[in-house]
Formats: C-alpha cells, sequence, structure tokens
C-alpha cells in the first residue's frame, strides 16, 4: 500500500499529527482488511467442511465435526445399488454428449472457419443468443413433449440429445474463434498430396487445435456431469437416472437420510468435477472464459 | 467470398489470409460440415422454443380430453397468467431473487473480493479464491444438501455456531436462505470478471489519483469505475440471466414452505409437469422466453457497440 510519508526533520506539530492520524486509518484498514478476509473465508468454508468431515466420520451427523476416522462409510456407498450405477449413468450421460458435442462443433466450426457461407456471422449470433435464451428452463415443457412424441422419455439418448443441442451453439462459436487463428499452410499442403477435407480436419487441423477440443469436451462433461433438470425431467427409472437425481432422492425420499451413504456419495461425485477444473486450469490456464459456464 | 475452385491451394485472388478455404471443402462440404451441428440445434432448441409459443396458446393437458384434441385458445393462457396470483407472487419472488442474490450480493461481493486481492499474491488470495470457486463448481444436488444440512433446524452446523438452537432457517427465512446461498453459490464468476477487469485499470492512474489525494472511494468512482463499466453491465446481464433461469431452489426447498419461496422456474414446473397444466405451463415459459430475450438483445447490443467500439 501506500508508503508512510517520511516526515522532515522540522515537521511542526500539525504534520505530525497528520502522520499520526494517518497511521492509525492505515492501521484501521488492516484490521478491516483481515476481518474482511476472514469473515469472506469463514463463509465460504463452512458450508463445505460437512463434505470433508462426515464420510470419515464413523457416526456421522448433520454438524460438521471433527470425525472419529473411519472409511467404513464407503462401503455402505459400495453396498448401494442405486448408487455406483447412477455415477456410472452419469459417466454415460456426460461423455456421450462431450463426444457428441466435440465430434459435431468441430465439423461445424472448421467449415464456418473456413468458407464463408452465406449469413454465416448472423447465423452464428442468432444461434449464440439463441441458446442463452431457450434455457431448460425456460424450455421445460415443450423438451418434455418433444421427448414424449419422439418416444424419448426415459431415454438416456434423449437427455444427451437434449443437452447437446443446448451447448452446440457456445461450442461452435468458441471452437470457430480457435479454428481462425490456425495456419492455413498445412492444410493446403495436405490437400496437394490429396487428402480429403475429412482427412485434413482428422490429421491436420484436429492436432492443431487440440487444446480448444480438450476445453470444450472438458466444458460440456462438467456441465452435464452436474446438471438435475434435464435428466430429472426426462428420465423415469432410478436404474437409468444419473447422479444429480439419485443423489435429490436420497435425500428427499422420507424417513431418516442415511448420512454415510449421502455424504460418502457426495464426495465421489464431486471429485470428477474438482479434477476436470483443476486439469483445465493448470493445463490450458483457465483464468477466464467469458461465459464459458452456462 | 464466394467458393474457393476444389484445385489444389484452393486460394483465389481476393480471398483474405484469414477465410481461405485450405481443405479445399467447397460450399457444399461446408455445408455438411455444419449440417450435423444444425440439426442437433434445429430439433432441441429452436423447435422447442416455437412450440413453447404454439403449445402457449392451446388448453393442452397432460390427460384428460384436453390431452387427445388440445383447442387453440389464443391469448387466453397469457392473459389468465397476467392476472394469475400464483404468477404475480412468483414473479414478484424471482425479482428479490435475482435483484438480491446476483445484481447486488455476487457483483457486490465478487468486486470488493477483487478490488481487496487485487495487488495481494500469496497463500491467503489462492485459499480465498480456491473456495470461492469450489462453492461454484460442485454439482447443484450436493451443494443444495450440503446447505440443507447447513441450515438445520436441529443439528445444523450454522445454529451451532450463532448458538441459535431450534432456528428453522429454511422454514423461518426461506427467501433469505435461497438469496444468501446463490451469493454463496456464484460468486466465483464476477470475482473473476471484475479481477480481469481491474487488470486493465492502468496502475500509474491510480497512482496519480492517490498522490492527488484521493480517497479510495474517489479512486474507485473517478477512475476506476470509467474503465470498467462495459465489463460491470456484461457481469449483471449474465448473472441475472443465470439466476432467472437458476433451477437450484428446487433442490433447497422445492419451492415451500407454502408458495414462499416457489420462483418462475419451479412455478413453472409445478404448474406444467407436476399439476399437468402443459398449455397453461407453456404460455408461462413463453414468458419466461421473453424476459429471456430482453435481457440477452441487452447484452448483444452493448457487444456490439463495444466491438465497434474498439475498431
Amino acid at each position: 500500500m501506500t508508503p508512510p510519508p517520511a516526515t522532515p526533520p522540522e515537521a511542526t506539530r500539525e504534520d505530525r499529527h497528520a502522520a499520526g492520524l494517518d497511521g492509525a486509518r492505515r492501521l484501521l484498514a488492516t484490521v478491516g482488511f483481515y476481518t474482511f478476509c476472514s469473515l469472506v473465508l469463514a463463509f465460504f468454508t463452512v458450508p463445505l467442511l460437512w463434505l470433508a468431515s462426515a464420510p470419515f466420520d464413523d457416526t456421522p451427523s448433520i454438524t460438521a465435526s471433527l470425525p472419529s476416522f473411519t472409511l467404513a462409510n464407503f462401503e455402505t456407498l459400495l453396498d448401494n445399488r442405486y448408487a455406483m450405477r447412477s455415477l456410472g449413468n452419469s459417466a454415460v450421460l456426460a461423455l456421450g454428449t462431450g463426444a457428441l458435442v466435440v465430434v459435431c462443433a468441430a465439423l461445424a466450426a472448421y467449415a464456418l472457419s473456413r468458407v464463408r457461407l452465406p449469413g454465416r456471422d448472423a447465423l452464428l449470433y442468432a444461434l449464440l443468443l439463441l441458446s442463452s435464451i431457450v434455457t431448460g428452463t425456460a424450455a421445460m415443457v415443450p423438451l418434455f413433449n418433444l421427448a414424449f412424441e419422439l418416444d424419448l422419455i426415459d431415454s438416456q439418448l434423449g437427455v444427451i440429445l437434449v443437452l447437446s443441442g443446448g451447448l452446440l451453439p457456445s461450442a461452435v462459436f468458441i471452437l470457430k474463434d480457435f479454428m481462425d487463428g490456425t495456419p492455413r499452410s498445412y492444410e493446403e499442403s495436405a490437400q496437394v498430396f490429396g487428402a480429403s477435407p475429412l482427412q485434413v480436419l482428422r490429421h491436420v487441423v484436429v492436432p492443431l487445435v487440440r487444446p480448444g477440443l480438450a476445453t470444450i469436451a472438458v466444458w460440456a462433461v462438467a456441465q452435464v456431469w452436474g446438471n438435475f433438470l434435464i435428466p430429472f425431467l426426462l428420465l423415469r427409472s432410478p436404474e437409468k437416472s444419473p447422479a444429480a437425481v439419485v443423489m435429490y432422492t436420497f435425500y428427499t425420499e422420507g424417513g431418516q437420510p442415511d448420512l454415510a451413504l449421502i455424504s460418502t456419495f457426495s464426495l465421489l461425485y464431486s471429485v470428477p468435477v474438482v479434477l476436470m477444473f483443476l486439469l483445465v486450469s493448470s493445463r490450458y490456464g483457465f483464468r477466464f472464459h467469458g461465459g464459458i459456464k452456462r | 467470398m464466394a467458393t474457393s475452385p476444389p484445385e489444389p491451394g484452393g486460394r483465389r485472388a481476393g480471398a483474405g489470409p484469414r477465410e481461405r478455404d485450405a481443405a479445399g471443402l467447397g460450399r457444399l462440404g461446408a455445408t455438411a460440415f455444419v449440417v450435423p451441428a444444425l440439426l442437433l440445434i434445429a430439433a432441441f432448441l429452436v423447435f422447442p422454443a416455437l412450440w413453447t409459443v404454439y403449445l402457449g396458446a392451446t388448453d393442452y393437458r397432460l390427460t384428460g380430453l384436453a390431452a387427445v384434441d388440445p383447442q387453440v385458445v389464443g391469448l387466453e393462457n397469457v392473459e389468465r397468467a397476467l392476472d394469475d396470483d400464483g404468477f404475480t407472487h412468483s414473479l414478484g419472488l424471482t425479482l428479490q431473487f435475482v435483484l438480491g442474490s446476483a445484481v447486488i450480493g455476487q457483483a457486490g461481493l465478487g468486486f470488493a473480493l477483487a478490488w481487496v486481492l487485487r495487488d495481494r499474491r500469496g497463500l491467503g488470495r489462492r485459499l480465498i479464491e480456491a473456495m470461492v470457486l469450489l462453492a461454484w463448481i460442485l454439482p447443484s444436488s450436493v451443494i443444495a444438501f450440503l446447505w440443507i444440512a447447513l441450515l438445520d433446524r436441529d443439528d445444523g452446523t450454522l445454529n451451532a455456531l450463532l448458538s441459535t438452537p431450534g432456528t428453522a432457517w429454511l422454514l423461518e427465512h426461506p427467501m433469505l436462505s435461497l438469496i444468501v446461498f446463490n451469493i454463496w453459490r456464484g460468486t466465483a464468476f464476477s470475482m473473476m470478471l471484475y479481477a480481469a477487469a481491474l487488470g486493465n485499470v492502468p496502475p500509474s492512474q491510480l497512482e496519480t489519483a492517490r498522490l492527488a489525494g484521493a480517497s479510495s472511494w474517489q479512486q474507485l468512482r473517478d477512475v476506476v469505475f470509467p474503465r470498467i463499466r462495459g465489463h460491470v453491465l456484461t457481469n449483471l446481464l449474465l448473472i441475472s440471466l443465470w439466476t432467472f433461469n437458476d433451477f437450484t431452489p428446487f433442490l433447497l426447498t422445492g419451492g415451500g414452505p407454502e408458495d414462499r419461496t416457489e420462483i418462475m422456474p419451479v412455478f413453472i414446473y409445478e404448474t406444467a409437469l407436476f399439476g399437468g397444466e402443459l398449455g397453461f405451463g407453456a404460455a408461462l415459459s413463453v414468458l419466461m422466453l421473453l424476459i429471456n430475450l430482453v435481457i440477452a438483445v441487452v447484452y448483444a447490443r452493448l457487444l456490439r457497440r463495444r466491438k465497434d467500439r474498439d475498431r
């Protein structure tokens, strides 16, 4: 902060008084700063404490407390048929959507980056605008109807298609930016040697934009992994439901909630998200990518 | 730019270096590449939006006669919605939720954090940032249960900390709880955006202002704010849009107690999918889409204006 003003030796009394006031103000600012930071840290940490303590507590309760350490709770988790299965379902939905979004978006972004189709820019902006307006929440009624008419109720494919449709505009938009920034000369030489456009894309362009593809893939997977609403609307049988929905049924279905199960399940369900986030931020320097989170 | 000929090089006079059909796709090939993505978007994004508008004009229901043969009732549903006490009640709650948790809470706390931590490097800053981000990235089902546990009447950590045993926060102060919850949940985005924005304010200008004897508040008002005005607007519009469309409160309160936390997304869910009144629910969705549209269009115009200025 401000360096202390050097009080000249011939300072008058007022000057010294002012310097004293200044010092007091600075002390107050420092105290205020640390108070604010501690309060904020407490505010953000306290709700999370339970997630760190309860899974390892031999008698987990609702209150966050220092656990008497045990791993027995994880056995409860492994014994629960729905719990482990739902994590598998989440993986199927997330990876399916991620793959579909990356492939479709890469194809579209490449074509839009290299060929000026009529109305391209307007189309891109319109789609981006649309994807932020037509959210799952605002469109839950027609999405439900559509799935019903297409016989996609209680089908994981339905969830994947609906989620992909929502994620694609942003994915195309971001990937096109990446593709615009890559040099064309390699593609031209590949073409001289008789490679088809699809081969050029696979063997020349994809390696160049791999960071962009990885970012989009991780982003899509993370979005789907945490999504509650769409699978909640479209899936009926618990065997097909992802972790987000099963977790919700664990604590809303009557009776005493099984805290050993809920805590270990929450932890296991959260870890992949944190890992993905760390991966992206360390690999590609996730500081700020505009509205990367919907 | 017209289609590049499929001959090697694909280079044509007039084709700028940024737009060269280097792979010899041609217009047909490009269209084929774009079609899968467009089909998915058309089917699962554009069509539902249009269908909402149509459904909103019918008396479509999940079961019964109207399910088999829905009749067009025009604007009746929308009028009914605007007259409906449930709707106005829900709209008021939504407004409280968006203003309180996003516009005031997340933006305010996010800016305060970015400002206070702006020249700090070290463990403290990293720790705070990590916890704020963690609150943002964890799955909402998990977060919802963590808060239910935190606010529990009998054994909740909050009651233990504040020594207020027996306070059922989610029953006694449901809206306040949700607002605080959502501030906690979403501050990370504003913090990161403002941290990036403050990085663009030249330190020399702040230094000059400080030497001229400007207080912190004056520095903020006269030096910082004019430079980050665009970011502030971007931030406010985006977080409003997201908070408006957030379904997570349903996981905490399910709209209750009574209907005291029935914000718009929950209201639509209860009416259309739980109550089976799809037509009326769709009319509500149309209104929600319209509000989204207004926010998004304002945002898009803002972006364009900034782009024009940068040119």
